[in-house]
């Protein structure tokens, strides 16, 4: 067998960002090839590049980046400059794409089949009736179920999963050799995470098609990949095989990288994560809670649609409760009636024993400086205009516990607290990272002191290396403030790195609930076994124990 | 759907009576007799007339009875079509407004259509240049078109192509030749406004992640732009169309002066300077109907153009 050219190979490539008059490098002498039917992954935090290779591989950069080096040689064809490469025309009949975020991959106002059809229509020609077959033919090859009616529906009625499998479609309209996913799975659930990236996959497999996956995840690339690159700050630190990237790190940053990734570190899925904590006394209880939305069809409650079904938990003081599901299994409901924004249709929710269920909004007031919650989007959850300094105090304002000098001082304590650097008090929101400003949210939920947090998927929108830092935080500050914390996640690694008991719920239902160590030891459940399946890294973490 | 549209209905018919209410209230309660204003709009003195005459006026004006009765029966009369007798003119309302409807239609109706035409290609054009340069100077270009005051840019465009280059006529209302200068002066404010909103949803839709997957399909730039940016930033102008249809027919009544039209514009305006009450009402009422119509028309093609909201309102 003759030695083939590999399918795509990028040379040199480096790219910068022009911001304020300056040019901030992005990526920096970067060396990549494909081979075909290969899959490569790229890891790296956010701005490290990766992104920026996909969209440069595809002549979709932004306006305000240039290329300042680089070519780009396809099939051993001759080496044209990366610049150039729009003139190509990769996209669509070679490099097929899938974004990383389905909710917003797909025009709101065009119908499923029209999109898919364009691109049929501009890689292979076919029009009208021919272009509707093989619409329809994709949908199925990507696993929607009933796909003309899909095909005849807008994407808003479709779940996340359905449009990334759309958008899967419309890459592999025009039969690419190669297929650039970025993070296509990082906004989805891990078992319909898991499932999508089977079939990518298996597609992939069947059809031949290179697959270059970008993402953040080292155990989702090391499970996926036959080679790994690993970026840093705009430059490739170190590639090779899954097996030795992880068994023989060479590079400290892909150690810190190893070490953050719970399911790989070999210890944090299966074993204890700390010597368990004086139990509390009873702070918080779920009694038969359930929750039932009239519908919105007809408003009658009759056909209404259940979101809780006879929930009942208990939150010790000073402890932590995972509450562990997919989207739309009621995780995001039972934080809301714990903190008094939706009563439950039955049953009870006790604060120390007394009923807070029937709570009138002035009553449950005193209650939430006892309460309180960190959102998800630490980018969404803070307001732009105000210093932090301001958003940390603002509860304290609110309920007139300090004024002038006294408010001073507490801002300083809290961003002391949640180990901020001291001059972040007079800046503003947008100039901190991702990590710094969940840091900030979580400052103000304490700054009321209060017994119970909850943590509506406190990591889910940060870099793996971040969230263990923002994980470690929240554990410290366990230990020295003794609050208690429901932490609600789809991510089971960062559940078994700080819960005491989880509670497993699908569809509004409690599946199983226990300590963690004996929940995800022992899965009693098919569903709790079904998502530990499902979490990335598990393969790679079978590699590294042997 | 049906819901939503009775609902819709409901709402636009509110709206038209209040209106209503508040135009009456406001002609007929403030201080001042109306019949005094009245007779004076006709020509007579109150104070020459004697007491049966007097009563016999307030009669022919149907001002007898409280001002709740006459609100009444005035409400009455309407919705019937009988808008009362112009004081001024010596002729029913209705025959009055009927004869210069349709002018005042056909030009608000043209200007309507300039602008949309103007506005979205301009606005399309401009956010398809390639040149950054040209693109933001483009860009600017509407700024102008909203603060050019329109009685001078329609003495402007008088002097220039009726007088100087003799294409138009200067004035009047024989035709379409003649609806062609004010229809556009009339259209320039509001396709300045669309091309503006049009500009900014473009630059906006660019840059929704949807794009990059449409050109990762292998479209052109002028696919991707046409079918995938243009229907997304368009949504927004049709509420506009619908507020800007009021502006423009209030623009006619200065419009229908500088290029002496007679329209439904020039008789507010004549009424008004002559306090003909029963004028200025059907006035006010008739466009505050077309304007509640044109706007409901717009609630109601929403669901068809933006299919999410048509869901939403089914849950």
């Amino acid at each position: 067998m003759s030695i083939r050219p590999p399918l795509l190979s990028v040379r040199r490539l480096s790219i910068a960002y022009r911001a304020g008059g300056s040019l901030v490098a992005a990526v920096q002498n970067v060396e990549l090839s494909i081979g075909r039917g290969e899959t490569l992954a790229i890891v790296g935090e956010s701005g490290s590049g990766k992104s920026t290779i996909a969209l440069a591989i595809l002549g979709l950069l932004p306006a305000n980046a240039r290329i300042l080096a680089g070519d780009i040689q396809v099939d051993g064809g001759s080496s044209v400059s990366m610049a150039d490469v729009e003139t190509l025309g990769l996209r669509g009949r070679i490099v097929g794409f899938v974004p990383q975020d389905p909710m917003v991959g797909l025009n709101p106002t065009m119908r499923i089949g029209g999109q898919i059809g364009e691109a049929v229509t501009k890689a292979s020609g076919l029009h009208g009736r021919r272009a509707d077959a093989e619409t329809i033919a994709l949908l199925e090859q990507v696993g929607v179920d009933e796909p003309a009616l899909r095909a005849r529906q807008y994407p808003h009625q479709l779940s996340g999963g359905m449009r990334q499998r759309v958008l899967i479609a419309i890459a592999l309209a025009g039969n690419p050799a190669l297929i650039i996913a970025d993070e296509p799975t990082s906004a989805l659930d891990s078992t319909v995470q898991k499932s999508i990236l089977d079939h990518l996959a298996r597609l992939a497999g069947e059809r031949g098609v290179a697959l270059l996956v970008i993402t953040h995840d080292l155990g989702l690339a090391a499970d996926r990949a036959d080679r790994v690159l690993v970026m840093k700050d705009g430059r490739i630190v170190e590639q090779g095989p899954p097996r030795a990237i992880l068994t023989a790190p060479a590079e400290a940053y892909t150690r810190a990288l190893i070490a953050a990734a719970p399911a790989l570190d070999g210890k944090g899925l299966f074993g204890v994560r700390r010597a368990s904590r004086p139990a509390g006394g009873e702070l918080l209880r779920f009694e038969g809670v359930s929750k039932r939305f009239p519908s919105p069809m007809t408003g009658e409650p009759s056909r209404a649609s259940t979101a809780l079904d006879n929930v009942g938990f208990t939150v010790h003081a000073g402890r932590t409760l995972a509450v562990v599901g997919e989207s739309g299994s009621g995780k995001t409901t039972i934080c809301r009636i714990a903190l008094g924004l939706e009563k439950p249709s039955d049953g009870r929710v006790l604060f120390e024993n007394r009923d807070i269920s029937g709570l009138s909004w002035p009553e449950f007031r005193p209650l939430r400086r006892r309460i309180q919650l960190v959102q998800q989007d630490p980018f969404a959850s803070l307001d732009p205009r105000f210093t932090i300094a301001e958003c940390v105090v603002e509860p304290l304002v609110s309920f007139g516990l300090e004024k002038g000098k006294g408010l001073q001082a507490a801002a300083s304590r809290l961003i002391d607290l949640v180990q901020l650097p001291r001059e972040a008090a007079s800046r503003y929101p947008r100039e901190l990272s991702g990590g710094q400003r969940q840091r900030v949210a979580i400052a103000r939920a304490l700054a009321l002191k209060p017994e119970l947090l909850f943590l509506d998927e406190p990591v889910s929108a940060l870099d793996v290396l971040i969230q263990s830092q923002i994980l470690a935080l929240l554990d410290e500050l366990q230990r020295a403030l003794g609050v208690a914390y429901v932490l609600v996640s789809h991510d089971l690694s960062v559940v078994t790195s700080v819960a005491d008991h989880v509670v497993v719920i699908r569809k509004g239902r409690i599946v199983e609930q226990g300590p963690v160590a004996e929940v995800f030891g022992d899965p009693a459940h098919p569903y709790t076994r079904e998502l530990l399946e499902a979490t990335p890294g598990r393969r790679s973490a079978a590699l590294v124990a042997v | 759907m049906t819901r939503y549209l009775l609902s819709r209905t409901a709402q636009a018919l509110l709206v038209l009576l209040g209106a209503y209410t508040i135009a009456y209230l406001i002609l007929y309660l403030l201080p001042g007799d109306p019949l005094a204003i009245l007779l004076n709009a006709a020509g007579r003195d109150i104070d020459a007339l004697s007491p049966a005459e007097i009563a016999e006026a307030r009669r022919f004006y149907g001002l007898d009875g409280t001002p709740l009765e006459r609100y009444f029966e005035l409400l009455w009369n309407a919705l019937h079509g009988d808008f009362g007798f112009s004081a001024s003119k010596n002729a029913p309302v209705a025959q009055l407004i009927l004869e210069r409807l349709p002018q005042t239609l056909a030009l608000g109706g043209l200007a309507v259509a300039f602008s949309i035409v103007e506005g979205v290609g301009f606005g399309y054009l401009a956010a398809s240049v390639r040149s950054p340069v040209l693109a933001r100077f483009l860009a600017r270009l509407p700024a102008f078109g909203v603060s050019l005051p329109s009685f001078w840019l329609g003495l402007l465009l008088i002097h220039l192509f009726a007088f100087t280059l003799g294409w138009l006529p200067a004035a009047g209302n024989d035709g379409f030749r003649s609806l062609i200068l004010p229809a556009f002066t009339l259209s320039l404010y509001s396709a300045a406004i669309y091309a503006q909103l049009l500009i900014r949803g473009l630059e906006a839709a660019s840059r929704e992640p949807f794009i990059v997957t449409a050109y990762a399909k292998g479209l052109t730039r002028g696919e991707v732009q046409f079918r995938h940016a243009f229907r997304n930033a368009a949504l927004p102008i049709v509420t506009l169309v619908g507020l800007q249809i009021g502006n423009t027919f209030s623009g006619a009544v200065l419009i229908e002066t500088v290029f002496t039209r007679t329209g439904v514009g020039r008789l507010a305006e004549e009424a008004v300077l002559r306090q003909d009450i029963p004028v200025v009402l059907a006035v006010v009422t008739l466009s505050a109907a077309g304007f509640v119509f044109i706007n409901l028309l717009v609630d109601l093609l929403y669901p068809i153009l933006d299919p999410r909201i048509d869901h939403a309102s089914k849950g």
